[in-house]
């Protein structure tokens, strides 16, 4: 895990007290709300509904078991105790006082942590799988990349003040894409090419909200050295070239469909034939500089499947369950992927308390090397444990609530914070997913319907990514009353999709009844391999809708 | 006459007046001292004012460097406009004026200028800045310098962090 240096300490140091002076000037009336509004934005700092939000940066989802228990103390100490992984692999602290923000930040930067550009119309947070280094089916680790495009973008003069916000996503597995990269503003896929060199192929203009669309290919193949000059393009074309009048119409998709996707790139290429020699090109001292910090941790030689594993599994339905659903292969041999679910029903998705941050923590240095990954999903990941441990682990975290063995089923459901706490949402979203979870409680029957993604967002801005689950939830306004219109076949891996929208929609207290006669008309219509998606792309949209509306 | 803030911190007053687009019909009147002109008017006089010290130009947001690329060696003084403080086309165009065709002149921050963008446009090659009348000017120098140094490379600055680091800690594995 990439670890700072004097030169990153420093520039973390000089941007807290930059945000201190800035927001002593905006107590004291020195700068406009409109004026500080960028600012406090770029520091991860809403004004919400009830109160501010704080959005700290957990770069590409990894943090050490320090970090965990620092935040675990800020929100004590400045909050009510609890915080929320986000869709975007960070942490949001819904109850800071404004004028405590700026000493919350200089806590974080003594563990290495910030809020940079989790907010406003910049750079955010890169993100990628969060399975990254540890499976098998990889080009290459991602995450050296990640960490050179988070400083190539962190402060970066030009492109402060976009358009609208900007969101680069990479994945490296050849099968999978959980960094759903193809529903960003740049999604890069790493890829060798003829000649076995890494490099990168390159969409752009995938997104969710309002319009959504899943990113063109602009080019099969840049290569890894020039990385960054191309982001560089890529990023000026949009600054000078996308719209600007309305904020509905100024993300780089609008631009790219304006465009072309043929239009764009060439302007991309024409941007970038006079910046792919600057001091911006990558060398490979930097490249393997950077590799250096993502390097293995201390593995022992073991075997797959020990007897440590093998006898609790046969003994133990649900500890086999748990193994089949929330545990992954890893490239290792006689080591796993334990994915941690924040999913447990009655606790909104991806909340943890302060006591719950530090269990991770403290499971995290005795399972996994100290380390841990939030996901895109809401979970968290402990991604190197021993095989022969698995079952002294889970004894240890069912207590905790994080060994609901429901990961990638229907009730590990994706949901943004939703109108219990966000200024932007029409509707509560946490309700929601809470009733379907308590409608659907039989495992085995999860288990029996198999992977399905149910994501549920309060508004239009889609956090809950409801656009691209297998099923998806959108809150809408109807005359002050909440309402909430399913989309299905949505999905966000290599074969991303846009949702098609069912039809009319549904009053909240429906909703378990509605997506129960979905799951229904799947269970119907099945074919014995077929998994959910499967299924209503071979029958289409129709089927559902004659039972939902019947 | 008015306090402009220079990119090392210190404050001149200096007499370079911005012209606004002449109403409809009406033709630009120069007043007296040096001036900046609206660039697309530049360009219709440009024969008029090469060579003219006192007569430079001013680029709205919107408008592309790219007009003005040949004749940046004629121009005593280029201004950029900011309409509004949040409009971030201005800091393409200076890096393009100052990386691309070369100008070494003066290059001046106009319009919305406030104080926690000073850095940025010090970054991207803007070396005067026009701050807005109501700003306090005295934190000008102060918020000019923020930061001591950059992850990336811009105008003021070619050599990533990237390329000035050293070698690779051994400790950082651990």
């Amino acid at each position: 895990m990439y670890v700072y240096d004097e030169h990153d300490r420093q520039l973390l140091a000089e941007r807290v007290a930059q945000f201190r002076d800035q927001t002593d000037r905006a107590l004291a009336g020195e700068l406009s709300e409109d004026e500080f509004l960028p600012l406090r934005l770029q520091n991860g700092l809403y004004v919400q509904r009830l109160a501010p939000m704080l959005r700290i940066c957990v770069p590409y989802g990894m943090m050490r078991s320090g970090q965990l228990r620092r935040l675990a103390r800020i929100t004590r100490d400045y909050d009510k105790g609890y915080a929320h992984f986000t869709t975007r692999q960070n942490v949001q602290l819904n109850w800071p006082a404004l004028e405590d923000v700026p000493d919350i930040l200089a806590e974080l930067a003594e563990v290495e942590m910030h809020a940079n550009q989790t907010s406003g119309n910049c750079i955010r947070n890169t993100t990628t799988d969060q399975f990254a280094g540890v499976q098998a089916d990889e080009i290459t680790d991602p995450r050296p990349y990640c960490e050179i495009i988070r400083q190539w973008s962190t402060y970066h003069p030009e492109f402060a003040f976009l358009p609208r916000k900007f969101k680069v996503a990479v994945n490296a597995s050849e099968h999978s894409d959980r960094a759903a990269i193809q529903i960003h503003d740049i999604g890069l896929q790493m890829v060798r090419n003829e000649a076995g060199e890494l490099g990168f192929r390159v969409h752009v203009g995938g997104g969710l909200g309002r319009t959504p669309m899943v990113g063109p290919v602009i080019r099969d193949f840049i290569p890894e050295h020039d990385l960054l000059t191309y982001l560089e393009a890529i990023l000026r074309v949009y600054n000078r070239y996308g719209r600007r009048d309305n904020k509905y119409k100024a993300r780089i998709k609008i631009l790219v469909k304006a465009l072309t996707p043929e239009g764009f790139a060439e302007r991309v290429e024409a941007e970038w034939a006079h910046i792919k020699d600057s001091p911006t090109h990558l060398t490979r001292d930097a490249i393997d500089r950077m590799k250096g910090f993502f390097t293995e941790p201390a593995y022992k030689a073991l075997q797959d499947n020990p007897p440590a594993l093998a006898t609790p599994r046969s003994e133990s339905k649900a500890f086999d369950n748990w193994i089949r659903r929330n545990v992954n292969s890893h490239k290792q041999p006689g080591y796993a992927i334990v994915t941690l679910t924040m999913k447990k029903t009655g606790t909104p998705p991806g909340n943890v308390t302060d006591r719950q941050l530090e269990q991770i923590a403290d499971v995290a240095d005795q399972y996994s090397f100290g380390e841990v990954r939030v996901t895109h999903e809401q979970n968290v990941v402990l991604a190197d444990v021993r095989q022969d441990q698995l079952f002294e682990l889970w004894q240890a975290i069912r207590p905790m609530g994080f060994a609901t063995a429901n990961l990638n089923t229907l009730t590990d459901i994706i949901c943004c914070p939703g109108g219990d706490y966000c200024a932007l949402a029409n509707a509560k979203s946490i309700p929601v997913a809470e009733s379907i979870q308590r409608r659907f409680d039989d495992l085995d029957f999860l288990y029996d319907l198999g992977n399905i993604d149910l994501n549920i967002s309060g508004c239009m801005n889609a956090c809950g990514h409801h656009h691209v689950g297998h099923i998806g939830v959108l809150g809408v306004d109807k005359k002050g009353e909440e309402y909430y219109q399913i989309s299905l076949g949505g999905a966000s891996q290599h074969d991303a999709a846009i949702g098609k929208i069912l039809g009319p929609s549904f009053a909240r207290d429906d909703m378990p009844q509605v997506i129960e006669k979905i799951i229904n008309v799947y269970v119907d219509n099945r074919t014995e391999e077929e998994e959910f998606l499967d299924t209503y792309r071979r029958i289409g949209i129709a089927p559902f809708k004659e039972r939902v509306y019947a | 006459m008015r306090n402009i803030v220079k990119h090392d911190g210190t404050i001149v007053v200096d007499a370079w007046q911005v012209l606004e687009h002449p109403a409809e019909g009406d033709s630009l009147a120069l007043p007296e001292g040096p001036c900046l002109v609206p660039a697309e008017l530049w360009l219709a006089g440009r024969e008029h004012f090469v060579g003219n010290e006192q007569v430079g130009l001013w680029l709205d947001s919107h408008e592309e460097p790219e007009l003005i690329a040949d004749h940046i060696h004629q121009l005593p003084l280029i201004a950029v406009n900011f309409p509004k403080f949040s409009d971030g086309r201005g800091y393409s165009s200076a890096r393009l004026l100052r990386e691309r065709f070369g100008y070494r002149g003066e290059l001046r921050a106009i319009g919305d200028v406030l104080l926690d963008q000073l850095q940025f446009m010090k970054r991207c090659g803007f070396d005067s800045y026009a701050l807005r009348p109501d700003k306090d000017i005295s934190k000008a120098p102060r918020c000019l310098n923020f930061f001591s140094n950059a992850y990336q490379a811009a105008t003021d600055n070619d050599e990533p962090l990237f390329r000035r680091r050293g070698e690779f800690p051994v400790a950082a594995t651990a």
